[in-house]
Parts: C-alpha cells; sequence; structure tokens
C-alpha cells in the first residue's frame, strides 16, 4: 500500500501524540509544528522508519514573525520521501531571546551549510553544529539581516537623496 | 616545377572594407632610422596591446562574451589574449555585482596587478552598487579599488563596453612615463590604503 498523507499522520501521531501539533495541508503538502526540543527526535523517526523513510532534506530555512512574542524564529524542514515521492514540512518555532535548536547535522550532511545560513541571517543558534559561522555574509557583520527589523538598504550610503528613493 | 597558383590570385580591393591599421606617430624618419619621442612610441604599442582580465561576476559578464565574440571583436583593439592571471594583465575589467564579501578580493586581484595597471568598472553594480541598494552589495567598486572608467547600463551594450575599452586606450595613449611615479598618483594610492 503506498504511502499517503494520512498514514504519516497516524504514524506520527501514535508515536508522539502531544508534541506534534498545527496540521495542516496546504497544496497537499502535509505540514506539522513540533516541539523545540523534539525536533531530532521526530527527523530521526521519519529518517529510520522504514515505512517512512524521509531520508532527503530538500530545504532547511528559518522565518521570523515578529508578532508572535515568545516564538518569533521559526525554522522550517522540508523533507522528501524519494521512493514514494512525498513531501512533508516540519516547522519548530522559538524565541529570539533564546533561539537553540539542535542541529540535524548529525542525520542530514546538507544541514551543515544551510544551518549557518539560517543562523547568518536569523541568528538560529544550532546546538551541536561543527562550525556554526557566517556563511554568506561578511565575518563582521553584527545584526541578522533577515530578521524584519532591520533595513535592506545601505546605511552608509551619503549620495543617495532619501526623499527621492523613499527610505 | 612547382605546382601554379590557381586560388585567390585577384588582387583585392580593399579600400571601403573599413580597415584601419594604426598610423606611426610623428618623428623623424631617415635611412634605416626613425626618431620620435619615447612616450610616444610607449604609448602607441601599449594601447594596442592592452591585455584584459576579465573579472566577469554577472550579467555584464555575459555581454562581455558577446563583446569577445566575433560580431562586436574586442580582438580587433589588440586584446585577443584575454588572461585570467593579474599578474600578465594590463587592464582589469570588473563586470557585474561586487558583494561586500568580495570586495578584499577584487582589492587582492588588484594589488597582484603589475604597474601600468588601468581599471574599468563595467555596468552600473560595479560603478555604484547598480540597483541593488542593500547590505549585502558594495555600493561601487571604487569603494576598494581606484577605477580609470566606468561604463554605465544594466547590462551596457557591447558598443557601450567597447566605447570604454577605447577611452581606455586613450588613457594609455597619453600617459606620461612618470606618472605613476608621481605624488599626485602615490597619494591617490595612499587614500585606497594600497602601498
Amino acid at each position: 500500500m503506498s504511502l499517503t498523507n494520512d498514514i504519516i499522520k497516524t504514524r506520527l501521531v501514535e508515536k508522539f501524540g502531544e508534541h506534534i501539533t498545527d496540521w495542516s495541508e496546504p497544496f497537499g503538502m502535509l505540514t506539522m509544528t513540533v516541539d523545540r526540543d523534539m525536533n531530532l527526535k521526530i527527523l530521526s523517526f521519519l529518517y529510520d522508519d522504514n515505512d517512512l523513510k524521509f531520508q532527503f532534506l530538500t530545504d532547511l530555512t528559518a522565518v521570523h514573525y515578529p508578532n508572535r512574542k515568545g516564538e518569533e524564529l521559526a525554522v522550517v524542514y522540508h523533507l522528501h520521501n524519494l521512493e514514494d515521492n512525498i513531501r512533508i514540512r516540519v516547522k519548530i518555532f522559538t524565541s529570539t531571546d533564546q533561539p537553540d535548536v539542535y542541529t540535524a547535522t548529525g542525520l542530514f550532511a546538507a544541514a551543515n551549510w544551510m544551518e549557518r545560513e539560517a543562523y547568518d541571517f536569523f541568528g538560529v543558534n544550532f546546538l551541536g553544529h561543527p562550525d556554526l559561522k557566517r556563511i554568506l555574509n561578511v565575518d563582521e557583520m553584527d545584526y541578522f539581516p533577515m530578521r524584519k527589523e532591520f533595513p535592506l538598504e545601505d546605511q552608509t550610503r551619503t549620495d543617495k537623496d532619501d526623499d527621492m528613493f523613499g527610505r | 616545377m612547382a605546382r601554379p597558383v590557381r586560388f585567390n590570385i585577384k588582387e583585392k580591393d580593399t579600400s571601403d572594407w573599413g580597415i584601419n591599421i594604426v598610423d606611426a606617430p610623428a618623428g623623424h624618419m631617415g635611412e634605416g632610422f626613425f626618431a620620435t619621442s619615447m612616450d610616444k612610441v610607449v604609448g602607441l604599442a601599449r594601447k594596442n596591446s592592452i591585455w584584459p582580465l576579465p573579472f566577469a561576476t554577472s550579467c555584464c559578464g555575459i555581454e562581455f562574451m558577446a563583446t569577445m565574440g566575433s560580431h562586436y571583436d574586442l580582438a580587433r583593439f589588440g586584446s585577443e589574449r584575454v588572461g585570467f592571471s593579474p599578474r600578465q594583465c594590463d587592464l582589469l575589467m570588473v563586470m557585474g555585482t561586487i558583494a561586500k564579501k568580495m570586495g578584499p578580493v577584487v582589492k587582492q586581484v588588484y594589488l597582484q596587478m603589475a604597474e601600468p595597471r588601468w581599471v574599468l568598472a563595467v555596468g552600473a553594480c560595479a560603478s555604484s552598487g547598480g540597483i541593488f541598494d542593500t547590505y549585502s552589495v558594495l555600493q561601487g567598486i571604487d569603494q576598494v579599488v581606484p577605477v580609470d572608467v566606468y561604463v554605465p547600463g544594466c547590462p551596457p551594450r557591447p558598443e557601450a563596453i567597447l566605447d570604454g575599452f577605447m577611452k581606455i586606450q586613450d588613457l594609455v595613449h597619453n600617459e606620461s612615463l612618470r606618472r605613476r611615479n608621481s605624488d599626485k598618483y602615490k597619494a591617490l594610492l595612499e587614500s585606497y590604503g594600497i602601498q
């Protein structure tokens, strides 16, 4: 019997019940929110289980929701089951005061640079990451550019007229 | 007996092909010698044999590839040989967006070039950051290296790149031989932090 979203949901609920909330299926892709500290356990269950076999990490990214107090930073994992061609999305939320998340590099080698990017742009601190430093921005940068409070434009620019360029 | 030539034997009239050969500089010609001034000869030789280093980063690099192609040929200006080693090149053509992380790399490439060297900033991004007024893009390479000619455009047409190249040729032709040792040039390099 081929894998469907319902089977995945049943398996996850029977094992992790109360740790997974907020199920939805936007555009047919099963999406769930997971407790922050359970992320590795759920990812390894999805990896090792013989029916579920989500062994390909497509994307690991972060989102900043400034209006969700206490849960501003979301880390989103997109996983893919290559044999049955099913994708799922796992989200975890953490606050900006203590943005610690367990690293997925032990499970997926691809998570290494993707977590570095999430750290570089959002400041998510991945615990246990072998080499957590900035990857795309200059090393001396002291802020996290993709957080909503930081402006897009280069603030050191003196020759552009602010009125004309709408800053 | 050698076989007689059968093909390409008619004299070709090339007067209206638009072929230009560079004229010799003004000087005194005699039996077996030609006297002129040194900087004219050196300027002429340098101007028609510039070896560019194409530092092509993004879309302007594609326009440069078109310029190097046969339609807009850059080779007819003497730049047949583009090199990717700064040690061997005269002209650093920076074509494309330079990120702040790439700035020190451009500076390092510039430092490795031997005098006399010129810099051509091709495109809006290399000249001033272009449309990318963001935290990550260097707002013009003249923040890290001294630039001689800026070619505006997004991307500039190959004709515009050739026009910028011809302006560099004018600079090369008219440059005095002692310019690189002059105080003004030294002050310019000091302002960039280059010894």
